[in-house]
């Protein structure tokens, strides 16, 4: 499976081995199930090779098995942290292929769920990216906030996890009564908490010495690449679905995307941190300007799309999230089902980011392009 | 014969227990700091609010399954949990804990022997310890514990340096190496060293934080790169004797600060009379109040701060707490001849 092999290297007055060791799968800060098995001389990283499929289910092969609406529920077990941005992204490609119109408020909401799940995810990522640099407060002050996002998807779909919050062409339900104002209350607590994080980290001097001019990468070269989000942004390149190809509702909201300049792991965690805010200014803007109407479009009683294929991404809080359908016009369900996992794209870069650095480096950047071993796999 | 044989004993007897139970607790403390640190109970079960959590651990480490792998060097795996910890507890030997106080017609020193080279004792028996963090990962005969111990000698040793450095600069202070003599001789400066050795003071600290290690350089055990570091392959109780050892060194950390920084068993401003009613404490208690100051910071550090990578630790001991070091120790030398 893996092609390393430990060499000998010829020093000036020694000849030492190289020692291939074997991170993962079963290792406290691979997120998962990844294992990466380096190539060490001494604490240097050498060379890495990225082992995965310990997660693989088959999501993709199963879908075509499935008919379109029971896929939603597949599309929950990927980004397992983001379930429901990956709800979004599936029913809108069903949508883009029926052509089919979303009723405003739907939009609305979306965006509102999207953005939550966005803080979220992204709550996870500072967590167990502190964890592995050896903060290991920020972890549970970051779940204790995820928490509140938890309760809030609770009672609007009653999943905590796994949602299923999306139906094709709208909503499942509207939102309960007095809901948006516990949001907006909640934007107003994560204000607060955003700065209790940084204040452990961002001029935290040896946070500072940890990340900073670890894994830099370069904006072409990481395109070149394929990584995509925040990841992406850290290196000074600002593409975001959301502003680029607006979905959902994001083309009426006011939010800047930030970008990073070194390209290295200190930038994407300042790009990450600023997105959080931005992400609560979105969800202020939403809720407040949350329209009446109805919650699901003028959906067919047997969903079967016109034969064709399509591709539509959106921004999931991993970076570009795409899925390719195509559909056959016959049977009521998918010919072909594709996903773009952001996820994959920005592991793809992980030996290159690595090689050079020391094995504690190692742990930084898989923190550091923010992973879900759920939605590499599927 | 009582003063030579059964005094002797009792002391070595209460010492031994006291640290042993200590540390135990000291393990319950660190889980229910951090976890106040980090918006949690800790553990709350066994006991109210999980005060015998040490008994329910004893107990499990106890009765779980002693492996040893099978590729292992049998002898020196068995010896090393052993070497790393009964170093940490013989240096209690020359730690005083309080003055001489006459107990049932019988003058009693609080410490369990006072040797002339204290100091110099503490330095050597502590630095065995890091033998056995070598030897662990050397008889596992495994690949994460072998980096994590090849980790650990070379911090250990560097920070040595440093630490040993700065006690020197102490022994200039106090013109002795008993640990008695130097509580007495900060009794006669009227004042703390940690007040004129700040310097000396902070990166003993550090060192002894390095030493231990403890957050922030807890490499040789970070848990999110090797796994456990030198004690992966280890489990039951010789797991538990280098968890102990980690823990008993630093309770000799923070005692050996308290003694030569901030007075050992003195009351705040041991010379000012008008404090006089600060003697309502026993001795003893000042020491084990101030070590504990030291303990809760060595927890408080683990709970905020982000660990160190390898070379930065590396470059921080030898570029600038080992220079620091030197000056200090060269401008005390300076001061102390013109002073005299």
């Amino acid at each position: 499976m893996t092609t390393l092999q430990p060499q000998t290297v010829h020093g000036a007055m020694f000849d030492t081995n190289e020692l291939v060791i074997n991170m993962g799968p079963q290792h406290p800060s691979t997120h998962g199930v990844l294992r990466v098995v380096l190539r060490l001389d001494g604490e240097k990283v050498v060379d890495a090779d990225v082992v995965m499929g310990y997660l693989h289910r088959g999501i993709e092969k199963l879908s075509e098995n499935r008919n379109w609406t029971q896929i939603i529920l597949l599309t929950d077990r990927m980004d397992y942290v983001a379930a429901a941005t990956s709800n979004v992204g599936y029913c809108e490609t069903v949508e883009k292929l029926l052509q089919l119109e979303v009723p405003r408020r739907a939009r609305y909401i979306r965006t509102i769920l999207c953005e939550l799940q966005r803080i979220a995810s992204h709550c996870l990522w500072v967590g167990t990216h502190a964890m592995d640099i050896g903060a290991m407060t920020v972890f549970l002050y970051a779940f204790r906030e995820r928490e509140l996002i938890l309760d809030l998807f609770e009672e609007f779909c009653g999943a905590r996890l796994t949602y299923n919050s999306m139906r094709i062409g709208g909503l499942p339900q509207d939102i309960p009564p007095g809901w948006d104002k516990k949001v907006l209350e909640f934007c107003k607590i994560m204000d607060g908490k955003l700065d209790e994080y940084e204040t452990l980290l961002t001029h935290n001097r040896i946070w500072l010495e940890r990340t900073k001019g670890v894994g830099v990468i370069g904006g072409p070269e990481a395109t070149a690449l394929g990584m995509c989000g925040p990841t992406l942004r850290g290196s000074g390149v600002a593409r975001d679905v959301r502003k680029d190809e607006p979905y959902a509702a994001y083309d009426e909201m006011e939010f800047d995307v930030p970008i990073g300049t070194a390209g290295d792991t200190y930038d994407r965690y300042l790009v990450r941190m600023e997105e959080f805010r931005q992400s609560l200014r979105i969800i202020r803007q939403a809720t407040e300007g949350l329209p009446e109407g109805p919650i699901v479009g003028k959906v067919p009683r047997l969903i079967k799309p016109p034969a064709g294929e399509t591709y539509h991404a959106i921004e999931s809080p991993k970076g570009e999230l795409g899925y390719f359908i195509v559909a056959d016009g016959k049977s009521t369900n998918p010919y072909r089902f594709r996903v773009r996992p952001p996820s994959f794209c920005n592991l793809q870069a992980l030996p290159r980011l690595v090689r050079g650095h020391l094995v504690a480096d190692v742990v930084a950047l898989i923190g550091s392009i923010d992973i879900v071993l759920g939605e590499v796999d599927r | 014969m009582i003063d030579r044989f059964v005094i002797p004993l009792l002391k070595i007897l209460v010492v031994l227990n006291a640290t042993l139970v200590g540390v135990t607790y000291m393990v319950l403390l660190e889980r229910k700091v951090i976890a106040w640190a980090q918006s949690r109970l800790g553990p709350m079960r066994v006991g109210p609010y999980g005060v015998l959590q040490p008994v329910a651990d004893a107990i499990k480490l106890m009765l779980k399954e002693d492996i040893t792998p099978r590729k292992a060097d049998r002898w020196v795996f068995t010896a090393a949990p052993i070497i790393s910890m009964v170093p940490a507890l013989i240096v209690y030997a020359v730690i005083p804990f309080g003055p001489t106080v006459r107990l049932f017609g019988h003058d009693v020193a609080l410490s369990v022997t006072d040797i002339n080279v204290g100091l110099l004792y503490i330095v050597s028996v502590a630095s065995v310890g890091v033998y056995g963090i070598i030897l662990a990962g050397y008889a596992s005969n495994s690949k994460f514990p072998l980096l994590s111990s090849l980790r650990a000698s070379a911090q250990l040793i560097s920070y040595e340096v440093a630490v040993t450095l700065t006690l020197v600069s102490v022994i200039l202070m106090s013109g002795t190496l008993s640990m008695i003599g130097i509580v007495n001789s900060q009794y006669n400066a009227r004042v703390w060293f940690a007040f004129v050795q700040p310097m000396a003071f902070v990166i003993f600290f550090i060192g002894g934080l390095a030493e231990t290690n403890r957050a922030p350089f807890d490499l040789p055990e970070a848990e999110q790169e090797l796994t456990g570091g030198f004690h992966t392959e280890y489990s039951g109780m010789r797991f538990a004797l280098f968890f102990l050892a980690e823990y008993a060194n630093m309770i000799v950390v923070s005692s050996v600060a308290t003694t030569l920084f901030f007075g050992g068993w003195l009351r705040p401003f041991p010379n000012v009379a008008v404090l006089h009613f600060l003697d309502i404490v026993p001795s003893w208690m000042w020491f084990l109040i101030k070590s504990f100051v030291f303990l809760y910071i060595f927890i408080w550090v683990r709970a905020t701060l982000p660990r160190y990578r390898y070379d930065q630790l590396m470059r921080l001991g030898w570029k600038v707490l080992i220079p620091l070091a030197i000056a200090n120790l060269v401008v005390t030398g300076i001061v102390k001849v013109i002073l005299s």
